[in-house]
């Protein structure tokens, strides 16, 4: 169990067995996703709860990208329903839709970062799509986010195609974070980096959530982040959520490919060793 | 943490319409034995910190030493902006000399606040250089200009030299000159612009034709309109229509393409392969340039000639037969010549051009629109000045 959530759960009265009862922030009801003849996502049902880190895992080519678009909107879906705080998405009006939007953060998998503005205005671009703020407090907004995903002040006015893949990574994060949301979702957020770098990353991962509340929605491949900071681990597997719950809880699973994901020899590697760091 | 999620939970997470209930953020102001105290409260989020940003600014500005009291009981909500707000204040009253102290934080504000705080550095980084004088800048401007037009024109040698050497880098096997995809780019550049440069060039020949017989008709010589459409036609118009055509259609093109490889990594792959990318590249679409244009401007001629005959034929009245027998009197193979020699000299231009901004294409798309336009302009320029210098040397030589 990572740390963090056995002290939510004291301090919110709420017990893991519960899980019912607690604010359920995105909430995805018998989505079915279909190109063509060919059916992706099928009767699909998923709750996110308030505060946690899910980590959603599945093999290539099982959907994982294509939930995410369809909870975001980008893929349409055949049926079923995508609540989020409490907003029916086909139902809502563009009023609260816009409100919904301002609640939710995403980072691409390649950062998609707009190649043509400086970090700093990628940052401002959310800022000055909802809010009203004078120049300068809009600057100095833009700096702490950068402060906070951890960058240099002087990545502010370098361009996308200046950094790094790690800055990238971050820099993507500040614009995702500009508005405060409550919920982000993260695509893959680890992939491409070294694993000092994807260390820091879930270790950033997990302050923000600390610090600003947030909800975190993350697709990995990464067994260390899965491991070291998701709450709780969503398998993806035959159009559906194959099954959900903690580490401990996957690893008692039968399915043969859950079984080879977390009981593989990577996957005992890296378990011992974070066992080990708890002790 | 937990902290945190309860201040936001303020707003329940089923509940859309929570904006609504929020109140706006305040700062009341009063005087405690030696202390001012600031009494926050409302709502200090993202959304609403705007509201107060003067203000806040305003208080960290005062001149006054006294030591401050920042209380965020009342508070309702806090995010990252509105805790940047309180510790912007806090850090201006500190660097004034007062002593600060923030009362009254919840749970999540402890976490949040110091996290913020970070993020605060001293006035003086964040200070702006001071713009030049103007006359500076406008110097600083043409030097820029000049150094990018020089650099533009040893880029544009060193193509051209690259070309001539050839497709592989190394002294290895393989062919410097690949057929297929010459014939392929002939196709494209040449062959798929004959429409575009049949039509526009009939309608200048006619538009020429037309002007002039409307004039010569005073007086009495309209049939020197073929001598008009005939002179201007092969020795300036068709090529340089033809020119201006190519470098807006395949200029613009090759720029995008090598542009485009650039910014994909696609030209280092080629540089690590071993090939040169100047030589795969650049060297096919120059050779089908050079072959193309000349071929285009032929054609154009042919075109210009056309529609100057037919407005002869319909404005004026004079017969195609005449119309020919005119033209031999007046243009000969000089004449022809005149115009086609120009044709692959600006072909190799706007070739060179287009790869040269090509190459220089960063990482933005940004950058692509800009390249692509430059290569158009810059080399639509290059045509018409190579132009007015090939009629100088004409007349120098007495062509």
């Amino acid at each position: 169990m990572p740390d963090s959530s056995p002290d939510l759960m004291r301090q919110t009265g709420e017990t893991n067995s519960d899980a019912g009862t607690r604010p359920v922030v995105l909430s995805v009801r018998d989505v079915t996703v279909a190109f063509g003849e060919k059916v992706v996502l099928e009767n699909l049902s998923l709750d996110v709860y308030r505060g946690e880190i899910l980590g959603f895992v599945g093999a290539s080519g099982t959907g994982k990208s294509v939930l995410l678009r369809t909870v975001l909107g980008l893929v349409p879906k055949k049926s079923g329903s995508v609540e989020m705080f409490g907003v029916d998405l086909d139902d809502a009006s563009e009023q609260e839709r816009v409100l919904v939007d301002m609640r939710v953060g995403v980072l691409f998998q390649h950062g998609a970062l707009f190649s043509a503005l400086t970090v700093k205005e990628n940052i401002q671009v959310p800022m000055r799509e909802y809010l009203d703020l004078p120049k300068p407090l809009m600057d100095e907004l833009a700096l702490l986010k950068l402060e906070m995903v951890g960058l240099p002040p002087d990545a502010a006015d370098k361009f996308p195609s200046e950094l790094s893949g790690g800055m990238i990574k971050r820099a993507a994060l500040a614009r995702a974070l500009a508005l405060d949301p409550d919920l982000v979702f993260l695509d893959e957020p680890t992939s491409g980096l070294d694993p000092i770098g994807a260390a820091d990353f879930d270790e950033l991962v997990r302050t923000l959530r600390d610090t600003m509340g947030l909800t975190v929605y993350m697709v990995t491949h990464d067994l260390d982040s899965l491991f070291s900071v998701c709450d709780r681990i969503a398998v993806l597997g035959g159009k559906k959520v194959l099954v959900d719950g903690t580490v401990d809880d996957m690893m008692q699973v039968e399915d043969p490919w859950v079984k080879s994901y977390f009981r593989g020899k990577r996957a005992r590697q890296i378990d011992l060793s974070a066992r080990a760091e708890v002790n | 943490m937990t902290g945190l999620m309860l201040t936001k939970d303020t707003a329940d997470a089923s509940s859309s319409n929570s904006d609504n209930r929020d109140h706006p953020p305040a700062i009341h102001s009063r005087e405690e034995g030696s202390r001012t105290v600031w009494q926050l409260s409302g709502t200090w989020n993202t959304r609403s910190v705007h509201l107060v940003d003067a203000q806040m600014r305003e208080l960290e500005r005062t001149k006054a030493q006294q030591n401050v009291v920042i209380d965020i009981s009342a508070v309702e909500r806090l995010d990252t902006a509105g805790a940047w707000l309180v510790e912007r204040l806090a850090a201006a009253r500190i660097n004034a000399g007062a002593d600060v102290e923030i009362l009254g934080a919840s749970e999540a504000a402890q976490t949040l606040l110091p996290a913020v705080r970070r993020a605060i550095r001293s006035p003086e980084s964040s200070s702006r250089e001071r713009q030049p004088f103007f006359l500076i800048r406008w110097l600083e401007l043409l030097g820029r200009a000049m150094e990018s037009a020089w650099l533009d024109f040893i880029a544009g040698t060193y193509i051209l030299g690259a070309t001539i050497r050839g497709a592989q880098m190394k002294l290895g096997r393989g062919h410097a000159v690949n057929p297929a995809a010459i014939f392929n780019q002939i196709d494209r550049m040449g062959v798929g612009a004959i429409p575009v440069v049949v039509l526009i060039c009939s309608i200048v020949g006619a538009i020429v034709a037309q002007q002039g017989a409307y004039q010569l008709r005073w007086f009495g010589a309209e049939i020197f309109i073929v001598d008009l459409v005939g002179i201007l036609a092969l020795r300036e118009l068709g090529v340089l229509l033809t020119a201006i055509m190519v470098a807006g259609r395949s200029g613009s093109a090759i720029t995008a393409e090598i542009g485009s490889m650039r910014m994909r990594e696609e030209v280092d792959a080629l540089k690590v392969i071993g090939l040169n990318p100047i030589g795969v590249l650049v060297f096919p679409r120059l050779v089908a340039l050079v072959i193309a244009v000349p071929c285009l401007t032929i054609i154009a001629n042919a075109a210009t000639l056309g529609g100057g005959m037919l407005v002869a034929l319909l404005y004026s009245g004079i017969p195609p037969e005449a119309f020919i027998d005119r033209l031999h009197a007046s243009v000969d193979l000089s004449t022809i010549f005149a115009g086609l020699i120009k044709a692959p000299f600006m072909a190799l231009i706007i070739g060179i051009v287009a790869s040269v901004e090509g190459m220089k294409v960063g990482g933005s798309a940004e950058s692509l629109g800009r390249h692509v336009t430059s290569a158009v302009v810059k080399s639509i320029f290059v045509v018409i000045v190579l132009d007015g210098l090939f009629a100088m040397f004409y007349v120098a030589i007495g062509f």
